[in-house]
């Protein structure tokens, strides 16, 4: 979570004025003056387009399924499988294809119900105060000093196994990073003036926050979800990875990973494969989120 | 100071029993009858009657709750239906490897990161610079168990001093009896051969585990310093001719080390987390190999123990961090003990 330099952003600013760009334009040419936010939103979309179009892309769907190909088992990466084939002969590099749906079901799930959720809370406990804001803060001090990754192993554990679980577990646990940006953005907002004159002129609570605050908050969200996209994959391979998660033969790639390390490291290429390919999705979803946060200017 | 502190523990204490209402909350909502659990699914209905009734399982709500806290107090995490030991015993036995993994990883991660960020802040948009972005750009993006088996691939074809599994050799005889810390307790004892055999052992996966960290403390430490360079007293520091040694660590890495210190305590949380995977892959005999051991078993007690310990480890952390921004930076101080 690095901080953008101040320096540079203060440079372009100026420049922005100087020329009367508009504020959107002027956020176009810092995201495109940032080669590493290009990448990343490359390296996002490629992943997208893999997933939505797995069955089309993958050189031998069959292999996402308890497909069998024994007299091509733990095949090197050779150009007919680019990734090699894992211990029961699939290619591994169709699996992949299809892990990133699994991957990205997940971040779909657990953002959509998290971020709502703990924006609506910061929102209450900034604008609110008192003793609204002492009871949500406090349960998210308390939320967040469990350790994220035992917590969610513990809930999978005691709810079988399987992704619903483990979305379910990652949701809990999710909302409060959410909470806590969009109160501390809210808290600072509330001394601003069109806060002040919202509220003179007699609009509603439901209208300050949702109308007059939010609006203020969408560009730390989207930072936010683009970063934590690429966590909650990580969290979601790591929860597979020891068996909690996502259960074979639903080619998920953390399951990929831990079933690939038990033939290390004759068959490297069948756990650092999709090893890799996490690191990818990880990758890009961070170079965006860090480019999104220069070109927006804001602070997560 | 002594307010300070005072404020501080009872803000721990709340976070604390906070932490263990919720994690039995969560424990008893899931569905699932502990009983039947601990018995299987062969036992009959009387039985699981019976068992309910020893667990007191059939009391109301908060007296369960009460008896919990209670026991809580005096170390009763209750039985591990696991290993049949009281799951206290079984984390305190685990506990000292994960502690001399974390520990030194935080060790790792501070001689590593800050230096670093120092370094990249001092030689800014150079080559020294761009090469400490990557580097921490590659740490904060691979998972800790994709690293570790990179590690061990590694460690299987080319540096074969390393070891990829345990803690220390059993070949060596060696029992930690002082201070339970391997690496501590071979010194202690002057015996090398052990502190360079558990060192081989600790290096890969603690490397593993402070990856993330290193690269984000490094970014923070960096920014940080640019920051503070941008201070008048620096400027007024420089004029008066002290040496750029003392401007920098002296006066600059002081202030701007409270970024990083601050991250690297909310990080402890997910580099417990990360632990459970790292000592997975290495086979560290820790509290996270029980842990996953216990999940897999469906041990609910032992689950609670490891999940409520580790939570005390990160609040103990923060803790200690808290105290060390409140010697660094009195203003740290002032803040944060008025608005507890």
């Amino acid at each position: 979570m690095t901080q953008p330099s101040g320096q540079e952003l203060n440079s372009e600013r100026d420049l922005g004025q100087q020329r009367s760009l508009t504020s959107g334009q002027m956020a176009w040419f810092r995201f495109r003056s940032n080669p590493s936010s290009i990448i990343g939103a490359f390296i996002v979309l490629s992943v997208i387009f893999l997933a939505i179009f797995a069955p089309l892309i993958a050189p031998s769907p069959q292999s996402a399924g308890s497909f069998v190909d024994f007299i091509n088992r733990h095949s090197p990466p050779s150009k007919d499988f680019w990734f090699g084939t894992d211990n029961v002969g699939r290619d591994i590099f169709s699996r992949v294809i299809f892990g990133y749906r699994v991957s990205l079901g997940l971040v779909i799930g657990v953002l959509g119900f998290a971020v709502p959720f703990g924006v609506f809370l910061g929102l209450l406990a900034g604008y609110f105060g008192n003793w609204t804001e002492f009871v949500i803060m406090r349960f998210t001090d308390i939320m967040l000093a469990i350790p994220p990754l035992a917590m969610a192993l513990a809930i999978t554990a005691v709810l079988s196994p399987n992704l619903i679980n483990a979305m379910i577990a990652i949701t809990m646990l999710w909302w409060t990073w959410h909470t806590r940006l969009i109160y501390r953005i809210v808290k600072a907002q509330m001394n601003e003036d069109y806060v002040e004159a919202a509220k003179v002129s007699g609009a509603s609570h439901f209208h300050i926050m949702f109308r007059e605050l939010l609006p203020n908050c969408v560009s730390a969200i989207s930072v936010k979800i683009s970063l934590d996209a690429g966590f909650v994959i990580l969290f979601g391979a790591a929860l597979s990875f020891l068996g909690l998660g996502v259960q074979p033969p639903t080619p998920d790639l953390g399951t990929m990973v831990s079933t690939g390390s038990e033939y290390l490291p004759e068959y490297w290429w069948e756990a650092l494969m999709p090893g890799l390919a996490i690191l990818y999705a990880i990758l890009g979803f961070n170079l965006l989120g860090d480019g999104l946060r220069d070109m927006m200017d804001v602070e997560v | 100071m002594f307010t300070y502190l005072l404020k501080r523990t009872v803000t721990l204490l709340l976070v604390f029993i906070g932490l263990a209402i919720l994690i039995f909350i969560i424990a008893r909502i899931v569905p699932g009858d502990p009983a039947r659990i601990a018995l299987g699914p062969l036992a009959s209905a009387q039985q699981v009657e019976e068992m309910r009734q020893e667990m007191g399982l059939n009391d109301p709500f908060f007296v369960q709750l009460w008896n919990y806290l209670a026991g809580l107090v005096q170390g009763d995490l209750g039985k591990s239906l696991l290993t049949s030991r009281p799951v206290i015993d079984d984390i305190l036995g685990a506990l000292p490897a994960t502690f001399e993994l974390v520990l030194f990883t935080v060790f790792l991660q501070i001689t590593l990161s800050i230096p670093l960020g120092v370094l990249a802040a001092v030689y800014r948009d150079s080559w020294v610079d761009n090469f400490t972005r990557i580097i921490s750009l590659i740490g904060v993006v691979t998972p800790g168990f994709v690293l570790a088996i990179i590690l061990q691939l590694l460690a299987s074809y080319q540096f074969s001093f390393f070891p990829v599994t345990g803690r220390v050799d059993p070949g060596l005889n060696f029992e930690p009896d002082i201070t339970r810390l391997i690496l501590i307790d071979s010194l202690i004892k002057g015996r090398s051969d052990v502190f360079i055999d558990a060192f081989s052992h600790i290096f890969l996966p603690s490397i593993a585990l402070a990856a993330a960290g290193i690269g984000q403390v490094m970014r923070i430490t960096r920014s940080a310093m640019i920051e503070v360079s941008r201070f008048d007293f620096i400027e007024a520091s420089r004029a008066y001719g002290i040496p750029e040694r003392v401007v920098t660590f002296g006066y600059m890495l002081r202030i701007a080390s409270v970024a990083p210190l601050t991250i690297l305590g909310l990080e402890f949380a997910s580099l417990i987390g990360n632990a459970f995977v790292v000592e997975f892959v290495f086979s560290w005999p820790g509290i996270a190999s029980y842990g996953v051991r216990t999940i897999l078993q469906k041990d609910l007690n032992a689950v609670i123990g490891v999940v409520l310990v580790s939570g005390i480890f990160f609040v103990f952390a923060n803790l200690f961090i808290d105290i060390l921004l409140g010697i660094i930076d009195p203003r740290h101080r002032i803040r944060e003990g008025s608005s507890k």
